[in-house]
């Protein structure tokens, strides 16, 4: 393993522990671990089973889903703008929400947000593929998810301008900003399967990326099939991202900036980046997520406020500084 | 041992016949120029032949699944795309990718094909720097050296030695001949009659996507054809330093 691998799951472990850690309930870090290996029932245990555990789990899940997706997306789109929402797919999978929200669905049972959610994700998808047809290159699959996503953020735009009742708006609003606070169990046994098969799909990819950094003629050359490799980019990233923003709203920027700051630590290579970019990934949500406990702790700030916050200035920097090297 | 075959290959793209009826084959030890005007069919037939464009007819290489076509065949395109800032030496060893085992790490084999190809193509010493940010004629003999590195019987190239120096495209021409010596092929397409004359073992000459002529320079390169298809004169002769060959005027 390369020294990169070694810091990076060093630094996503540090983080992961800081996030068991950190929290309103203020006790001591060898307190809290005794708490969650000791099991005693006690309500220091349930805070850190019930409330941290699942909180840090998610952010990890959902951080490195993002990175990977983002690293898999920049290398078939052979674009370092391109991010895992160009699909269509986190446009929507919030449509979806948004509805249950609406209708009150969400109100009527626990997992009824969560469950529309991917089921909005799952229309995406399957627009997005039959718009970009069996054979199209990357370019008609480019602009179909333009289209999906226009289309989702108009219709998402509709339910807010007709939304009879303020609270549901204001509710709407919030839930879009993305975030990780009060999920439980439930919401990473619902994310899981759909994660781990959309994260296992991507991890296939990487020999078909390299060979992509030469263009789609050379790669298919090269003995790869390049209507698979896109079936299989597209389900994977549909997977993951539509079951992240399903238990955690939109969070934007992780699967942009995270592999564009990790790409010369790699030697450029996207094979390479695409675990490097989801550790790094899970590395930025769990900072994110920590950050939003700690800033403004009464005031319910949403993580994705703060990747947006932290990515796009960050993003400015990489422009800037790939402007000087161009020259 | 036949390497390529193509009967009856035609291409249609929007309704336009681009490529009508080639037949073709080429044997080991082959050096073969592909040579015509600005869309003659050139491209068209390599694409076709690799299987990267829907045709009619038939090739021997699309007969054979995708994965082991990539062990008989590299394809260069023309367009030189290098997405990513990766260095020489990873880019030529993106040429192994139909050798590697299943966790796709690089043999010493592969190792010493990729040194082959950088020594081949002069890239020895640049072979850490970032490919993306070559000028372009570096890029292209990276490109070559790709090819060579995936080690196959038969080297496709589209236009290889368009934008080199004059040295590297003679070393370039020299290296494919030098693999038709060793037994491999190459299908090369040229604008430069110059070069297709002095070191081609035989030239397939395209106009308006038939084939018209195919046989030794000498036989190919003959004042009617070139009047006829490219519109030219040129001065032939072979010479106590070889073939020398020099397109002279416009006809048209």
């Amino acid at each position: 393993m390369s020294r990169l691998a070694i810091g990076l799951c060093l630094l996503v472990i540090a983080l992961f522990a800081a996030s068991l850690l950190i929290g309103p309930a203020g006790t001591g870090p060898g307190e809290s671990l005794a708490a969650l290996f000791a099991g005693d029932g006690g309500p220091l245990t349930l805070v850190m089973r019930e409330i941290r555990l699942p909180r840090a789990i998610l952010a990890l899940m959902i951080g490195a889903s993002l990175g990977l997706a983002g690293a898999a997306m920049q290398g078939y789109l052979r674009n370092p703008l391109a991010e895992p929402g160009l699909i269509g797919v986190s446009g929507s999978a919030a449509l979806g929400a948004v509805l249950s929200l609406q209708t009150g669905l969400a109100a009527a049972f626990a997992l009824a947000l969560p469950l529309s959610a991917l089921l909005g994700a799952l229309i995406g998808m399957g627009l997005v593929m039959a718009l970009a047809g069996p054979r199209g290159g990357s370019l008609t699959l480019i602009l179909a998810g333009i289209a999906v996503s226009a289309l989702a953020a108009a219709l998402t735009s509709l339910v807010l301008n007709l939304s009879p009742n303020p609270f549901a708006a204001n509710e709407i609003v919030f839930w879009m900003m993305g975030s990780l606070a009060d999920r439980s169990f439930t919401h990473v046994l619902l994310a899981l399967p759909l994660m781990a098969l959309g994260a296992l799909l991507l991890a296939l990819v990487g020999r078909g990326l390299d060979a992509l950094t030469l263009g789609e003629d050379a790669a298919g050359a090269m003995g790869i099939d390049m209507r698979r490799l896109r079936l299989t980019i597209v389900t994977g990233t549909a997977c993951v991202v539509g079951a992240g923003t399903a238990v955690a709203g939109a969070i934007g920027f992780v699967g942009l900036v995270v592999p564009h700051v990790l790409r010369p630590l790699v030697g450029a290579r996207p094979s390479r980046l695409l675990w490097a970019s989801a550790l790094g990934g899970a590395a930025m949500l769990l900072a994110a997520d920590i950050a939003v406990r700690v800033i403004l702790p009464a005031r319910d700030l949403k993580l994705g406020v703060v990747t947006a916050l932290v990515g796009a200035p960050l993003f400015l920097h990489l422009i800037l500084k790939l402007r000087t090297e161009r020259i | 041992m036949s390497l390529l075959t193509l009967s009856n290959l035609s291409v249609t793209l929007r309704t336009r016949a681009v490529l009508r009826d080639v037949s073709l084959d080429i044997g080991e030890g082959e050096f073969v120029g592909l040579i015509g005007p600005n869309g003659a069919g050139k491209t068209t037939l390599m694409r076709a032949a690799l299987g990267l464009l829907p045709f009619s007819g038939e090739s021997s290489l699309t007969a054979l699944p995708q994965h082991e076509r990539a062990r008989i065949a590299a394809w260069m395109p023309q367009s030189r795309e290098i997405a990513w800032p990766i260095s020489v030496e990873t880019l030529v060893l993106l040429g192994r990718i139909p050798h590697l085992g299943a966790f796709g790490d690089p043999s010493p084999e592969d190792r010493a094909r990729v040194d082959a190809a950088l020594d081949w193509m002069g890239l020895d010493a640049m072979r850490h720097r970032a490919a993306s940010r070559l000028s372009g004629g570096e890029q292209a003999r990276a490109l070559i050296a790709r090819a060579l590195a995936q080690d196959t019987p038969l080297l496709m190239a589209d236009e290889p030695i368009a934008g080199l120096d004059p040295a590297h495209q003679i070393s370039t021409m020299r290296t494919f001949a030098q693999l038709a010596e060793a037994g491999k092929s190459a299908l090369v397409s040229l604008h430069d009659l110059g070069m297709a004359a002095r070191h081609c073992t035989r030239l397939v000459m395209l106009s308006e996507g038939r084939l018209v002529a195919d046989g030794p320079p000498a036989e190919v390169l003959t004042p009617e054809r070139l009047a006829d298809v490219f519109a030219i004169t040129a001065w032939y002769q072979h010479t106590d330093q070889g073939t020398v060959y020099q397109p002279l005027e416009v006809l048209r």
